[in-house]
């Protein structure tokens, strides 16, 4: 209980400290790689802060209350994940966090935002599934879906769970937002959909979003590094490592990928989904 | 009080230009120019956006968008006109629908001339432009404090009956 | 306990006077009264049953002219359906309904002698289902008073038959009582007959061309369904001497050779009541009927019948070849309808496709038939009873408004139509969104369809929850829109917001006391079925949940009591600077104010109705006929 309570207490307060450090470093890099100098590191909080220094500005005053009970939910997820309740029960709460996300851009009637939501709400299905049956792996290679049992293991899940693995790593391209499969929002300028569901986010709304990124995406490396720790702690380095390696490709796709229609990531998601995954399970039933 | 000048996010509008200026504004982002390193992003959204860079003169068609994105950038915000038609109207100052330079519209803080204006000297506008956003938020935020406990806001930020 | 003949004997009763009274308002008054008795006497019955130990209860055993009156109503119905099929010169549905009558006839009459057995059975699952029966029925029957006056004030083009449509609804309430409390087989085959003709006769109340050929759709899909329900109590009865649903259930769980061919053919025969694939159809036609024999028939009670009665023969299918057949089907159903729910846009099909979607879940769960994949589709059953019955209204209340009920004109539905919209929005948030119990529900019926090593079914399970939030979001997104179309007066009679708002107050009821009822009630009813009962949800999720709840209702109030008081510039949206100012006009190419129109993705061209239903009732119908063969010939 102690332990937990501790984790739960680092998330809060690391999680923002190194998503944003994430972010700053995914700029840096992404900046290299085409032959940039780039932004400082610390960019992004350089960003945030001017944000909350700014007027406050909105189309739908009720659009505060949408993103802050995102926010709110969506760092609970990430509790619940670091406190080592039940995994498949994190999923769905962020769903429901990911609904709110959805109100808060729909309730504008601003068109970009509208159907940047809607984009959003195609990706939501698409990586549902891989994201399901990434939970569903764990509890056939752990037979727990509990996080705090699962690190608890002789042996890393990703043993059982290739499959699935890159399955969720397939779909952390779609929960990040980045290219192929950033229809919803991109980061990149000069898009048909403006900036997508952020559009009609200004000031201190797109703080507050920014800020749920971060914890979001340090909430997702933890499922990654999760399918590499075991109760040795050498695996907590590996994980820690093939965390930033997982990362640093998310990047590498990025710059290296034009984004594609959104059926055609539906069929590919799906497929990858279905065939990792789905052979993945079927080897576990055979071998257990 | 916060450093806000190392986050300036552009939003650049294209009121009558030719193009020119555009592909230079443009070209600041390419990896030659990299504005990016001064924490420049070109967000494309008023909402979203701290400076306004406006290339061309203002048309009749163009003036009530001007306007309006103008409008929907929150405060603080500086407005840069790139290129010497968004100074002064330029060669079409005496066309029957143009109204002139930006500041015929919206209030302009500085001026970036040229035809088309030069990368190097866009880059230098910018910068200037972001030492008057900083000034201006410190503005703002004495305001805000001189104002916190005396009931009084400035019109534009008062929340209530203002939809 | 007197209170059972009341139960199945008053609704007829009622029912006889809803015909007789030819006065609106005196019917209405009547139909109160008799709603409130109904929902009193279940509440007798629940106490009466609690306080003799909440046990099992063995009733009437010697009922020879009950079963003579049962009989005369089997042939009442025979006649009806044989004269209406000849009417409507569909001769050949008339055969689906003689055939088993008068099988069962010459069984009961000619048959061999059959062991006495005690007619009615009383245990947790029948208390829960009358439970559901009579306290969502009777809401149904309130709010129907006051729909159906909207209803007749907007559709001047039908006959206004208000007596008719009341007595029916009566009828089926006592015919779904005697139902569910009834452990003779040949009781039950009555009383199933009557709930089917009575959601024949409902869905061909309007008479148009549309609905008389979508109620005998229903009528002979339910019918099939009737026919193997006789034939699998009739074998069963020959082979084994008695008629009661809890000998064929423990036989059938001892693994009796000669109880597998009853418990396949009653599993196909409840897959048809429940509207599973193949049979999907007759519920979406049925959506033509007025709306509270929508809520009351086709969403909250009577297809749950189909599902009541796989519950009960889980233990006897568990692991067998019927089970498989029957969580395939279930499963199946779940995902197909489900994306077939995407593409459309008229609300109550929506309605009607997630409804048998939902079905396919809990049937599945019963096919699998552990008591964790009971423990889920009991909760689906209960949540989904009350979220559906509550949207169903909802929408037909807003469609007597409104005048219509596409959810593209639902658009800002919270600012024109504010108490309506609040309702659907708590209804939508019930189908999918934590911490509501149908969440939890699908939790553990992938948790136990993975224990059960069912990977067909987690496949479902997973794919098919994926795409059941998209089309609930984007419903609930379009109500909370901006818009400047002006209120819509709202004819909503008192009776029908007294009924939702009962509805809304017990689902979140439901949502609080959620893991309360899992040890109170769900765990006992496993136990009686099962003869074991284990811990299903697990106590650290339980304090999660507990939390969960407290956030999802916490959180949001503070968040918009604290953002009310932010001080806000509120801006016009981003449409590239044309926005004329109000967010839904903006100035064209011309100079010209435009009205800005959003719609939400449907892909009907790709995933529609038309496209998909086909294929997959073609592959339903293979499966089940390759299994139910299997079945037979295992058997034999």
């Amino acid at each position: 209980m102690r332990v937990s309570l501790l984790w739960i207490l680092c998330y809060l307060v690391l999680a923002p400290f190194l998503g944003g450090l994430l972010d700053g470093c995914d700029r840096k890099i992404s900046a290299r790689m085409q032959g940039r100098i780039g932004p400082p590191v610390l960019q992004p909080f350089y960003d945030v802060q001017k944000l909350f220094n700014k007027q406050t500005i909105a189309v739908r005053r009720v659009q505060a209350a949408f993103l802050l009970v995102y926010m709110i939910m969506m760092i609970f997820t990430g509790c619940m994940f670091y406190g080592g309740t039940d995994i498949l029960m994190c999923f769905f709460v962020l769903s429901t966090a990911a609904t709110f996300l959805y109100f808060a851009a729909v309730v504008t009637n601003s068109p970009y935002s509208t159907i940047g939501a809607s984009r959003e709400l195609i990706q939501m299905m698409t990586y549902e599934p891989a994201v399901l049956f990434a939970c569903v792996g764990f509890y056939l290679a752990n037979g727990t879906f509990t996080v705090g049992s699962i690190v608890q293991s002789d042996v890393s899940s990703i043993l059982y769970l290739p499959g699935f693995f890159f399955a969720f790593v397939f779909i952390l391209t779609i929960k990040m937002r980045k290219s192929p499969f950033d229809t919803s929002a991109s980061h990149h300028a000069h898009q048909e959909l403006v900036k997508g569901l952020t559009t009609e986010f200004g000031a201190k709304n797109l703080a507050f979003f920014t800020i749920t990124e971060w914890y979001e995406n340090i909430f997702l490396l933890g499922v990654v590094g999760l399918f590499i720790v075991n109760r040795h702690p050498v695996s907590w380095i590996i994980a820690v490592i093939v965390v930033l390696a997982v990362y640093f490709l998310e990047i590498l796709i990025d710059n290296t990928s034009a984004r594609v229609k959104q059926d055609t990531m539906l069929k590919l998601t799906w497929t990858v989904t279905l065939l990792s995954a789905g052979i993945n399970t079927l080897v576990l039933m055979l071998i257990r | 009080m916060g450093k806000v000048k190392k986050s300036p996010w552009l939003l650049h509008y294209d009121a009558s230009s030719c193009n020119g200026c555009d592909i230079e504004v443009l070209a600041c982002l390419t990896p030659v120019y990299d504005v990016e390193r001064f924490g420049v992003v070109s967000t494309d959204d008023p909402m979203q956006a701290d400076i306004l860079l406006i290339t061309g003169g203002v048309n009749s068609q163009s003036e009530a968008v001007v306007r309006q994105l103008y409008e929907q950038m929150p405060r603080p915000k500086v407005v840069v006109a790139v290129g010497v038609c968004a100074c002064t109207g330029g060669v079409f100052k005496d066309c029957y629908n143009i109204k002139g330079g930006v500041d015929t519209v919206i209030p302009v803080d500085v001026y970036v001339p040229g035809c088309a204006a030069r990368p190097q000297s866009i880059i230098d506008g910018v910068i200037k432009a972001v030492e008057i956003f900083q000034k201006r938020s410190d503005e703002h935020d004495a305001y805000e404090r001189e104002h916190r406990h005396d009931g009084q806001v400035p019109a534009e930020t008062s929340g209530k009956g203002n939809q | 306990m007197a209170v059972i003949p009341f139960l199945i004997i008053f609704p007829f009763i009622a029912a006889v006077l809803m015909y007789i009274i030819r006065n609106n308002k005196a019917r209405g008054v009547v139909a109160y009264i008799s709603a409130a008795a109904i929902i009193i006497a279940v509440g007798v019955l629940v106490v009466q049953w609690l306080r003799a130990g909440a046990q099992p209860v063995e009733l009437y055993l010697e009922t020879e002219s009950e079963d003579h009156v049962i009989l005369a109503g089997e042939l009442v119905l025979m006649v009806l359906c044989t004269y209406l099929s000849f009417k409507y010169k569909k001769a050949w549905i008339s055969i689906l309904s003689i055939v088993p009558t008068l099988m069962l006839a010459y069984f009961e009459l000619w048959g061999p002698e059959m062991e006495p057995i005690h007619h009615v059975y009383l245990d947790h699952l029948s208390i829960l289902m009358c439970m559901i029966v009579g306290l969502i029925g009777g809401l149904i029957v309130i709010y129907a008073v006051g729909y159906m006056h909207g209803y007749h004030h907007h559709h001047t083009e039908y006959v206004d038959r208000r007596n008719y449509f009341f007595m029916l609804l009566f009828i089926f309430l006592g015919a779904m009582f005697g139902f569910v409390v009834s452990d003779s087989l040949l009781w039950i085959d009555f009383f199933w007959e009557t709930t089917s003709v009575c959601s024949f006769l409902l869905i061909g109340y309007t008479r148009t061309s549309e609905a008389i050929t979508n109620s005998f759709r229903a009528l002979w899909m339910n019918l099939l369904g009737g026919v193997f329900l006789a034939i699998g109590i009739i074998y069963f009865g020959y082979h084994a001497g008695t008629v009661s649903f809890q000998a064929l259930i423990a036989q059938g769980t001892a693994g009796e050779a000669f109880a597998l061919i009853p418990v396949a053919f009653i599993a196909f025969a409840a897959l048809t009541k429940a509207a599973q694939l193949p049979f999907a159809t007759w519920l979406l036609g049925a959506m033509v009927a007025p709306t509270p024999s929508s809520a009351l028939l086709h969403s909250a009670t009577m297809v749950k019948a189909g599902i009541y009665v796989l519950f009960r023969l889980s233990p006897a299918m568990s692991g067998r070849m019927s089970g498989n057949m029957v969580a395939f089907v279930g499963g199946f159903t779940f995902l197909m309808c489900s994306i077939m729910a995407v593409a459309q846009s008229d609300a109550k099909k929506v309605l009607a496709m997630s409804t048998i979607a939902n079905l396919g879940l809990m049937v599945a769960c019963a096919g699998v038939g552990t008591p964790e994949t009971i423990w889920a589709g009991v909760f689906l059953m209960v949540f989904h009873a009350v979220s559906k019955s509550m949207l169903f209204q909802d929408v037909g209340a807003t469609e007597n408004a409104l005048h219509s009920r596409d959810i593209e004109a639902m658009h800002g539905l919270i600012y024109r139509l504010p108490k309506l919209a609040a309702f659907m929005f708590i209804g939508i948030a019930g189908m999918f969104l934590a911490p509501f119990g149908m969440l939890i529900s699908k939790w553990a019926a992938l948790k136990a369809s993975v224990d059960e090593g069912n990977i067909m079914l987690a496949f479902f399970i997973i794919f098919g929850s994926a795409i059941t939030s998209l089309y609930w979001t984007k419903w609930m997104g379009k109500l909370i829109m901006q818009t400047n179309k002006p209120k819509v007066h709202d004819i909503t009679k008192p009776n029908e917001v007294f009924s939702l708002t009962v509805h809304a107050v017990l689902m979140i009821a439901l949502c609080v006391l959620f893991p309360l009822l899992s040890g109170w009630y769900v765990d006992p009813l496993l136990k009686e079925m099962f003869g074991k009962v284990q811990q299903t949800l697990p106590q650290a999720l339980l304090v999660t949940l507990i939390v969960v709840i407290v956030l999802v209702f916490l959180v949001p109030l503070v968040a918009f009591l604290f953002e009310s008081n932010v001080k806000t510039n509120v801006k016009p949206s981003y449409m590239n600077g044309v926005n004329t100012g109000d967010n839904v006009t903006f100035v064209d190419s011309f100079g010209e104010p435009k009205h800005l129109s959003l719609s939400n993705y449907y892909f009907a061209h790709k995933i529609g109705q038309r496209k998909l239903m086909k294929p997959s009732q073609l592959a339903a119908t293979v499966v089940i006929i390759v299994m139910i063969c299997m079945v037979i010939g295992g058997a034999l």
